[in-house]
């Protein structure tokens, strides 16, 4: 063992053991990146991952087609001609004809038009409904937490064929009563799913900072709480849509959902049906164009769920 | 000299119900002064109450008895708009730096989050006060603009402690603020947090279970046991003659470098664990692991009483009534 008072001489005996030699003014803290927003910075992450980005190119494109298709093709999707029925593709009829001679391409961008809509409106009343109810109940709990969570065992218990058929039958079939009878069976999952989202949050540290420096609840809830949730939200949002594109595709192929003339990617399946056997190309447009959309939303759920989040970034 | 009391904490509980029965009584019948300008530690074992005495005393935490008074007036029941202007006055420093800085917010917001609240500037004074305050934590200017998640531990704990001086306030509780921290970096966040209160005049609450830093930081230090304060007196004394029995224990616990003084010195080991706050017992509430337990430990529990010129301690062995 060194004796500790010999080295405590050796170190008094040099004049000065230790000298600053300083440090070079080298720009070691310099950051060369321009700082970006967080949604800029999604963005960006979002495009460095290719797979997505096709699966937006793709939604886009389907967009376009649905809004812009039945002008380049020129027909009315309505207009019937038998003597033309049961078409295969041609240059006239890019998709061919229906069993009443109607031009399929038209009634594809038409159908998608419905579909896209119901699709987007069915997610937005359910995310608003979801994020409120889930929201009070995660925030205010107690007796707020207790009776909102009960309704929604309640309402996710009941079966959803069930609903959607009395409701169809109570409030004729449409547009209306198939967004309300998709929307009602579908919130109680979201509101779960903001209310552990909030709940999770709201116990962290940063949250009792804010409040120690005076944060009211809109400022907890607007700058604290909903941002850290959102990127589960926005995933939870782009799976939701082609799901309820698929349900209402289901519906008007069991006859439940549109009725013509008005038409949507489901009901052109559901009357191609009849002619599968001889013109399986009737069948096969709509489908392609539900196979698109579900495909281009997933790859960009996917893509979504690794841009929000910024411990990713690279 | 005559100091001026800052903060007056009045046998102030706190007890969380668990259930219909059951209450776990967190901070319990605990007073204490705190002098403007100085460092008070508080220390005790981890679940003793640190935490919840800290958050009680700035309001976070609804008090279950007792008083806060901050320059005479209350921090507990007062109106939004009287809590809100104590809130530009006391401040607090959380024990976590990777839970207490919002991952969606950029440094730059997080630290003015408190001028945002109080309105206190906007545009360029704003972003020049920011500046200001990441300078004066020792961090680049250019930080503003970058996520949390890029910073380690200690840089986030800087950023931390420039969003509670943000508001400029005199009292900050330091929430174990060097706990998370590895042995360097706590040095230099210390050394951080001594440097601001001498040029900022701040008054702390120093939450802590580390002692030599507790002994390095604090002018007074008060030990808890079990939600009870059992001993508070300066720093100085209560490293050279601590008397109450836990806090000799706890005192004998300090690792030392020096191998040949760590096996001369007396290590008094406490036996058992320590009891749940959920069943307390009458009597004092360190009894049933006290290597000097008396009779009376049972019966009665004892109050923190002076026994010299500023040294108070709860035992009865100094008391005799």
């Amino acid at each position: 063992m060194i004796d500790k008072h010999i080295v405590n001489t050796i170190i008094e005996g040099l004049e000065n053991p230790f000298e600053i030699v300083g440090c070079a003014d080298l720009d070691a803290e310099k950051i060369e990146r321009v700082s970006l927003t967080y949604w800029r910075d999604v963005w960006r992450r979002f495009k460095k991952n290719k797979l997505s980005y096709i699966g937006l190119l793709l939604l886009v494109g389907v967009v376009l087609l649905t809004i812009f298709g039945p002008l380049v093709s020129g027909q009315d999707f309505a207009y019937m001609d038998y003597a033309i029925k049961n078409q295969s593709p041609s240059t006239a009829h890019w998709f061919g004809t229906d069993s009443s001679g109607r031009d399929i391409f038209t009634r594809v961008c038409i159908g998608g038009r419905i579909s896209i809509v119901i699709g987007l409106a069915c997610t937005a009343v359910m995310f608003i409904v979801g994020a409120v109810l889930g929201g009070i109940a995660g925030y205010k709990g107690g007796v707020w937490d207790d009776v909102i969570m009960r309704i929604v065992e309640i309402v996710v218990s009941m079966p959803y064929m069930v609903i959607v058929i009395i409701l169809s039958v109570s409030l004729g079939r449409g547009v209306f009563a198939l967004i309300l009878a998709m929307t009602l069976t579908s919130w109680g999952g979201t509101t779960r799913l903001v209310r552990g989202q909030i709940l999770q949050i709201k116990n962290q540290e940063f949250v009792l900072a804010s409040k120690a420096l005076g944060g009211n609840s809109t400022r907890i809830i607007t700058k604290h709480l909903l941002p850290n949730a959102m990127g589960i939200l926005m995933v939870s949002i782009t799976f939701a849509i082609p799901g309820f594109i698929f349900s209402e595709a289901a519906l008007s192929f069991l006859g439940l959902g549109i009725q013509p003339p008005d038409t949507s990617w489901g009901a052109l399946a559901s009357s191609a049906r009849n002619v599968l056997m001889f013109h399986p190309l009737q069948l096969f447009f709509p489908c392609l164009m539900i196979i698109i959309t579900m495909l281009a939303f997933n790859l960009i759920g996917d893509g979504l769920t690794d841009a929000l989040d910024p411990k990713l970034r690279d | 000299m005559l100091k001026e009391k800052l903060i007056v904490v009045d046998s102030l509980s706190k007890h969380f119900k668990l259930g219909k029965h059951t209450t776990l009584k967190a901070v319990d019948d605990v007073s204490f002064d705190i002098y403007k300008g100085e460092t008070l530690g508080l220390v005790g074992e981890s679940g003793c109450g640190k935490t919840t005495c800290g958050r009680t005393i700035m309001g976070l935490y609804q008090a279950s008895a007792g008083n806060v008074t901050y320059q005479g007036k209350g921090v507990h029941n007062v109106s939004s708009k009287e809590k809100l202007a104590l809130t530009k006055k006391m401040q607090i420093i959380f024990q976590d730096p990777y839970a207490a800085l919002n991952p969606r917010m950029t440094v730059g917001d997080i630290i003015c989050e408190g001028i945002d609240i109080h309105k206190m500037y906007t545009g360029e004074k704003r972003a020049q006060r920011t500046r200001q305050l990441l300078d004066l934590v020792g961090l680049n200017r250019e930080h503003a603009s970058r996520f949390p998640h890029e910073f380690s531990g200690g840089q986030r704990q800087r950023i931390g402690i420039a969003r509670a001086l943000a508001v400029e306030p005199e009292f900050i509780v330091c929430d174990e603020p060097i706990s998370a921290l590895d042995v360097s970096i706590q040095a230099q966040v210390v050394n951080l947090m001594i440097s601001l209160q001498k040029e900022l005049q701040l008054t702390y609450l120093f939450i802590a279970h580390d002692l030599s830093m507790v002994k390095h930081i604090s002018d007074r230090v008060g030990v808890m046991y079990l939600g009870n304060m059992v001993e508070l007196t300066t720093s100085d004394n209560l490293f050279s003659s601590p008397l109450h029995p836990y806090t000799q224990a706890l005192l004998s616990a300090i690792p030392e470098p020096d191998p040949i003084y760590s096996r001369q010195k007396a290590h008094i080991l406490l036996e058992g664990e320590i009891p749940s706050p959920l069943d307390v017992r009458s009597g004092c509430s360190f009894a049933s692991r006290c290597p000097k337990v008396i009779s009376q430990c049972h019966v009665l529990k004892p109050a923190l009483q002076p026994v010299r010129n500023g040294h108070f301690v709860a035992c009865h062995l100094y008391h005799h009534d």
